[in-house]
């Protein structure tokens, strides 16, 4: 009788959840501070996702839960907390920053709940320590730079100067650009973190006698130095190439002063792919500014959500087979050619990308020469899943 | 290290001084005079830079933006003085601080409401947008010049002020002794208004100046404020010609130290080394000065307290 009682109970629970057929979604992104804008990018290229799918991933209700980490970890480790705990999300989507991933990965994969980067591609979480709770829909933070490396190696730059703020990923950077650059590093300058006047390293590029410049200069840091680079008349002479440094995010602000410059990606907004062509126009339409890779990562994390919840048809509770599902990732990427490497970080094309004007008037960068092909990240050998 | 370099670097430190002396002659008045810890002058330079962007949109003009942003940022500073700051003055410096600070969060957040999270940025007037050949290939844009120019008017004109005329005669005595003259029946209230705005004024005009060569966004102001309350320290509280001398010390050993620390690190050391090393301790090179001023000079180069 007391089996009886309890088999009618679960099933009665069973037939419950059945009956919310809701797919909980909890995000979270920087939106407080200069890099709110990156944060912003995130949550609207996944809200555009959701509203493509007409507010359901897999066929259900979509909810989605916005949370801002306010880029300070003990934030992130709080909300990723609540997240999982009190919100009980199936998905948790984040974050922008890698020491923000940091501080959120634990309590998110140790609730075995599936957490997905839109953007933060640690090497961290990329080698040893990668997790079968953890996707990442980006990149590897270094291969950007190990992309601009392999374009400054192959366009035949003798002497590049390096600039990089001080801090854990600007030396990455560095190290990145250097994999596949055999060229001379005239000289590597670190500057504090929000640096807001670079005439003292400007003058030292003068000096080197560098033909390129490789800089890692995110944010509002990046629009300081490319119009100061660009009024110093530098930019003439030598060739600026960047990352993270001139994107959509910062491109507004820079315009025409950083005409011409170098930067390296997965995708642009010109990608020519019926998906990104229609994505850029929607996204442009409804949100009045141009997406950067932000955004269409985080379109990406919502379309391989989908994919995964309508291959398990909604049953969210037997986790290797959404782990399977989300591995596959059977769905169309925005970017082209995309899969998931042993360590659940991207194989994908890399591009050298540089700055134009559109037609309208918008400064954005542009697909130039495809650098790699299903490029891995170079930690996933050491992964053991 | 050539001594061409080493010039170049001078002259960038020279321009980021006078940057910072803009933001630490109103501050230093603001605590000198009235003894009131204003942490929110850094908002009034980010204040000052945004009043810049916008004006410069609604105008297309920098020179009529400057023109129009001056008298907005001085009934700023008012309104503050005005809502908050005056009913702060008879509290402790622990409430300042707090009520201070409040405003920073508020008006950050709120230049991110209605301008957005992103960096913006400001084009130079058309009339200065030329160069100065410095060596081959390096330019020097006329705009910084021109910035140096301002700031040494700026300078000149204060110590006009403060040494010429009554109300700089009425600011000194309030440094001094602020008790006495209001027992003399100067109406120190109005005072303090005049001070406040007036600092509020200075502080939107470095932000103005500043904003065709930095970014304008959100929280601009707060790394500066930390290095003008060095500055305001190490010229001494209340003396504007102590702000201008610590001010040219602090963007002198700030610039140089960052050029000079790594490569003299380099002489003794391998570069990587030198390379993780030499950042950290140029960005320290300030705060040592500040420490060393503090130890042999505790009331600072000019302390505006002591005897003159």
């Amino acid at each position: 009788m007391n089996k009886l009682a309890m088999t009618l109970a679960s099933s009665l629970l069973g037939l419950a959840t059945m009956a919310t057929a809701e797919v909980k979604v909890g995000m979270i992104v920087t939106l407080s501070g200069p890099p709110a804008a990156l944060g912003q990018q995130v949550v609207d290229g996944f809200q555009l996702a959701i509203d493509d799918l007409d507010g359901k991933l897999g066929g259900q209700t979509a909810m989605v839960i916005v949370e801002d980490d306010e880029l300070k970890p003990e934030v992130a480790l709080s909300k990723a907390n609540s997240l999982v705990e009190s919100e009980q999300a199936d998905f948790v989507v984040g974050t922008v920053f890698s020491n923000m991933l940091q501080a959120a990965f634990r309590p998110v994969t140790e609730s075995e709940t599936f957490l997905i980067s839109p953007n933060a591609g640690p090497s961290t979480f990329a080698g040893r320590n990668c997790n079968p709770y953890f996707f990442v829909t980006s990149y590897q933070n270094n291969q950007n730079a190990e992309v601009m490396g392999a374009h400054a190696q192959a366009a035949g730059y003798k002497k590049v100067f390096m600039i990089a703020p001080n801090y854990q990923a600007g030396r990455d950077n560095m190290e990145g650009f250097r994999m596949h650059y055999e060229g001379e590093i005239v000289d590597e300058v670190y500057v504090p973190l929000g640096h807001q006047d670079y005439s003292a390293e400007i003058a030292r590029i003068a000096t080197s006698g560098a033909d390129a410049v490789f800089a890692f200069t995110p944010g509002g840091m990046g629009v300081r130095f490319v119009r100061q680079f660009r009024d110093s008349g530098l930019a003439d002479k030598v060739q600026f190439m960047s990352v993270f440094t001139t994107d959509e995010t910062t491109l507004p602000a820079q315009k025409d002063a950083a005409e011409g410059f170098l930067a390296a990606g997965n995708w642009a907004p010109d990608t020519a792919t019926d998906e990104s062509t229609a994505f850029v126009a929607a996204f442009e339409a409804k949100y009045g500014y141009v997406p950067g890779g932000y955004a269409m990562q985080a379109y990406d994390a919502a379309m391989l959500i989908n994919s995964a919840v309508e291959a398990v048809g909604g049953d969210l509770s037997d986790k290797d087979a959404v782990r399977a599902a989300l591995k596959a990732a059977k769905f169309t990427s925005l970017r082209g050619n995309f899969a998931f490497n042993t360590n659940h970080y991207p194989i994908q094309d890399f591009y050298q990308l540089s700055v134009t004007e559109r037609q309208d008037g918008a400064w954005v960068t542009a697909v130039g020469e495809k650098i790699f092909e299903g490029y891995e990240d170079s930690f996933a050998a050491e992964c053991s899943m | 290290m050539s001594t061409t370099l080493i010039l170049i670097q001078v002259l960038n430190g020279l321009q980021l001084g006078v940057i910072l002396f803009l933001i630490a002659a109103g501050l230093t008045l603001v605590f000198g005079v009235m003894g009131f810890i204003n942490l929110a002058h850094g908002v009034q330079y980010m204040v000052g830079a945004y009043l810049a962007y916008w004006g410069y949109g609604v105008t297309g003009s920098f020179v009529l933006a400057l023109l129009m942003a001056l008298p907005l940022a001085l009934v700023m500073g008012l309104i503050l003085e005005f809502l908050i700051f005056r009913h702060l003055y008879d509290r402790d410096h622990l409430s300042q601080v707090l009520a201070t600070f409040g405003v920073i969060l508020f008006l950050n957040q709120l230049a991110k409401v209605v301008f957005g999270p992103a960096s913006l940025s400001v084009p130079p007037p058309a009339f200065l947008d030329f160069s100065f050949t410095l060596v081959d290939g390096l330019l020097y844009p006329a705009y910084r010049i021109a910035v140096i120019v301002a700031g040494l008017l700026v300078a000149f004109v204060l110590w006009l002020v403060i040494t010429r005329t009554r109300i700089g005669m009425l600011i000194r005595a309030g440094a001094t002794n602020p008790d006495m003259v209001s027992a003399l029946g100067v109406n120190v209230r109005l005072l303090f208004m005049v001070v406040f705005g007036f600092g509020a004024m200075l502080a939107g005009f470095a932000g103005v100046m500043a904003a065709p060569i930095f970014s304008v966004e959100p929280g601009m102001g707060d790394n500066l404020l930390i290095v003008a309350f060095v500055v305001i320290i190490i010229g001494g509280a209340g003396s504007i010609r102590g702000a201008f001398v610590a001010a040219l010390l602090v963007g002198l050993v700030d610039t140089l130290g960052r050029t000079l620390v790594t490569d003299g690190l380099r002489l003794v050391m391998d570069a990587s080394a030198a390379n993780q090393i030499g950042p950290a301790i140029a960005s320290m090179l300030i705060y040592v000065l500040m420490a060393l001023v503090l130890f042999w000079r505790p009331e600072g180069l000019f302390a505006a307290r002591a005897a003159r």
